[in-house]
């Protein structure tokens, strides 16, 4: 081989990558996301050993059930260019009025579909205000987090514990592979999130939200059905932060009304993290999914350290910064192509 | 008359009369308001005194939201202050000296200023969506706050710092005084120099603006760092209130409660056009509100209801397609009468 045949391969090389870039530049943020995921999981191993072990990693995943739910809800929104704010207390207010129907002795086959069903409605309620009634997303969805916390305080001002064993069963059981566990809750995150993706992916309506969020005028010149999708997200969200109640509660072991305060930010955070624009168009539901592990494992490597949890504000402020820093760049550079 | 109601101001004024009326029906004794030892007292006293801290936030998120923008760090950096500030005084040999809390409100309305210049900088300078770039510090800010105390709810007992709170200068409460500086100060500035119309031209289209020479950058920059500041100063009021500085309890939802009172007094949230009178009144709108509650015996923690009940009012009266509703059965019943009216035309 002569030197001129090293220099063709070298350029051919560099030509796919460029290529290979240019075509899934949606997707380097995400796999930004799974490189610090790694880093970070290999970092934490090195430093203290005995990081990498099945139980700690089956505990991460179902630490944050809740937050993945959540997470998968928050990327339909955030896609099609809007945000919801409402879904930390929307989750509050599913997961008390779980407890206390429960408490007073309804099945959780009447509960469980009815705290969904609640968490949809206030979804609704955003939706048209977003999309018939021309309220910013910030706006409606401010209105829904107020009115489902407030709501969550009418219902109990104090905790209110679970004995149902149906729903216990969501968190005590663990199924093992060994030193591998994983509980029904962690089930229903997992399957959450693929249902999610699969959406996203794969069908009309997922396809849809991408439009809505790339260019809502054009994708109304398609003749894309963009009120009903913009509807959707909502209560997609919603539903999920119904479900996400669920999933705290049988968690927690109790509905509390305080739950989630603040929780919007960190699954913002995470959705940012895992590679979805703010402004809409772009997203991956797997990539909110790593962003949430992401956020998961600094909780973890700072309990680890025994450092002030005040820490994982401040990290995953930092992250987040870094974030939409580089994003803002890739953003700059493409339309400076154009 | 039609002036009187078409007048930006009406609809807010309306709402906030109604509101005290309302009040005084219920309670007497609402409008009552006691001298002891030369000291005003009564619940529109109270009214007053404890709208200091939103009044504050309120007024620089006004400007914020001219500019396009929107500030959610501001509860964040209101812990920040706070913190700093009881730390400070805290450490010192001799709490109770004035100028040892002169020195460490100074100290925190700085570290304030420091962050709203920060979000100034992600904002004007790195052109990040305002919403996001102010989101890093709320989710840092609080963390940051509750290192400077360790974790700990750090109470002090100053009284040149109580003062700021609960004090009375010309048998008025000293919070008002700070309220009405801050009113008076941003009103002068905005409307007697050409800052204010340049902000509404920036808030209205950045880029055309920055075209026909204005500064667009350097006047968003400016509207952050004089709302971290305004927060880092209802931080203190706000600790000095409580006699603690509570990294998580301070300033929570404030950013909300400020964004209302901004959309109350009839400040749109796409940016442009802006008035600092319909943002006072707003704050006292919702001063009032929690008064009323307070008086109802509702918990303040079920509040939140009835905000929410108020923030789907305020955007379903704002709303085009309300207008176009309320227009087409406003229409509707003048062509019917105008039909009736031809009608006994035709019959005489």
């Amino acid at each position: 081989m002569n030197a001129s045949t090293v220099t063709a391969t070298r350029e051919t090389v560099s030509r796919h990558t460029r290529t290979f870039l240019d075509r899934h530049a949606s997707l380097m943020p995400t796999f930004a996301a799974v490189l610090i995921f790694a880093v970070l999981l290999i970092g934490a191993q090195i430093h203290f050993g005995t990081f990498l072990t099945p139980l700690n990693m089956s505990a991460l995943l179902l630490d944050n059930a809740y937050l993945v739910i959540l997470a998968v809800g928050m990327t339909f929104v955030i896609v099609t260019g809007g945000i919801d704010l409402s879904v930390g207390s929307v989750m509050a207010l599913t997961g008390i009025w779980c407890a206390d129907l429960l408490a007073s002795g309804h099945s959780a086959a009447v509960v469980v579909p009815l705290i969904i069903l609640a968490g949809a409605a206030i979804g609704l309620l955003i939706g048209v205000l977003v999309q018939y009634f021309d309220v910013q997303p910030f706006i409606a969805s401010l209105a829904g987090l107020f009115l489902a916390r407030g709501l969550a305080f009418v219902v109990s001002l104090d905790s209110i514990r679970v004995e149902n064993e149906s729903v216990l069963w969501l968190q005590t059981t663990r199924w093992r592979l060994g030193e591998w566990y994983i509980t029904p809750t962690g089930v229903l995150a997992l399957s959450v999130a693929l249902i999610g993706a699969f959406v996203m992916q794969f069908t009309r309506f997922g396809r849809t939200v991408y439009a809505v969020g790339g260019n809502e005028q054009s994708a109304r010149l398609m003749g894309l059905d963009v009120a009903r999708t913009k509807v959707a997200v909502y209560v997609i969200s919603g539903v999920c932060a119904g479900l996400a109640g669920l999933v705290l509660t049988a968690y927690s072991g109790a509905g509390y009304p305080r739950n989630g305060i603040g929780t919007e930010l960190d699954v913002i955070a995470a959705v940012v993290i895992g590679g979805t624009l703010l402004t809409g168009g772009t997203g991956y539901v797997l990539g909110s999914l790593i962003g949430v592990l992401v956020f998961g494992t600094i909780k973890t490597v700072i309990s680890f350290m025994g450092a002030e949890q005040a820490w994982t504000r401040i990290i995953i402020g930092l992250m987040l910064l870094m974030f939409i820093v580089v994003q803002r760049a890739i953003v700059v550079r493409a339309e400076r192509r154009r | 008359m039609t002036k009187v109601v078409k007048h930006r101001l009406f609809w807010p004024a309306f709402s906030l009369v109604a509101l005290i009326v309302l009040n005084t029906v219920v309670r007497p004794q609402f409008m009552k308001i006691t001298v002891r030892d030369g000291e005003l007292y009564g619940a529109l006293i109270d009214i007053l005194r404890n709208s200091a801290p939103l009044m504050l936030v309120a007024l620089g998120m006004t400007i914020v939201i001219a500019t396009r923008g929107i500030d959610l760090s501001v509860g964040a950096v209101m812990a920040v202050s706070g913190a700093v500030t009881l730390t400070i005084i805290d450490g010192a040999e001799d709490p109770g000296s004035t100028s040892t809390v002169l020195v460490a409100m100074a100290v925190g309305t700085g570290v304030a200023l420091l962050l709203g210049a920060w979000n100034g900088f992600l904002v004007a300078v790195l052109d990040i969506q305002p919403i996001v770039a102010t989101l890093v510090l709320m989710l840092a800010g609080r963390g940051v706050a509750l290192l400077i105390t360790d974790g700990f709810i750090t109470t002090v007992n100053s009284e040149p710092l109580e003062y700021v709170s609960t004090g009375y200068l010309f048998a008025l409460p000293f919070a008002l005084f700070i309220s009405v500086a801050a009113i008076t100060a941003i009103s002068l500035v905005e409307r007697r120099t050409a800052l204010g119309v340049l902000t509404e031209a920036v808030g209205i289209n950045p880029e055309a603006s920055r075209l026909a020479g204005v500064r667009s950058r350097g006047i968003t920059f400016g509207a952050y760092v004089l709302s971290g500041t305004l927060a880092g100063v209802a931080g203190i009021i706000y600790s000095s209130n409580i006699r603690a500085a509570d990294a998580n309890a301070a300033g929570e939802f404030i950013e909300l409660y400020a964004i209302l009172a901004v959309v109350l007094g009839g400040t749109s949230l796409v940016g442009g056009k802006f008035t600092v009178a319909g943002t006072v009144i707003g704050v006292f709108i919702i001063q009032t509100l929690k008064s009323t509650m307070l008086f109802l015996g509702v918990p303040s923690a079920q509040s939140p209801v009835f905000f929410a009940a108020v923030v789907i009012i305020v955007v379903l009266i704002q709303s085009p397609r309300v207008h176009r509703i309320a227009r087409g059965l406003t229409g509707g019943m003048r062509s019917r009468n105008l039909s009736a009216h031809s009608d006994a035309e035709v019959a005489a």
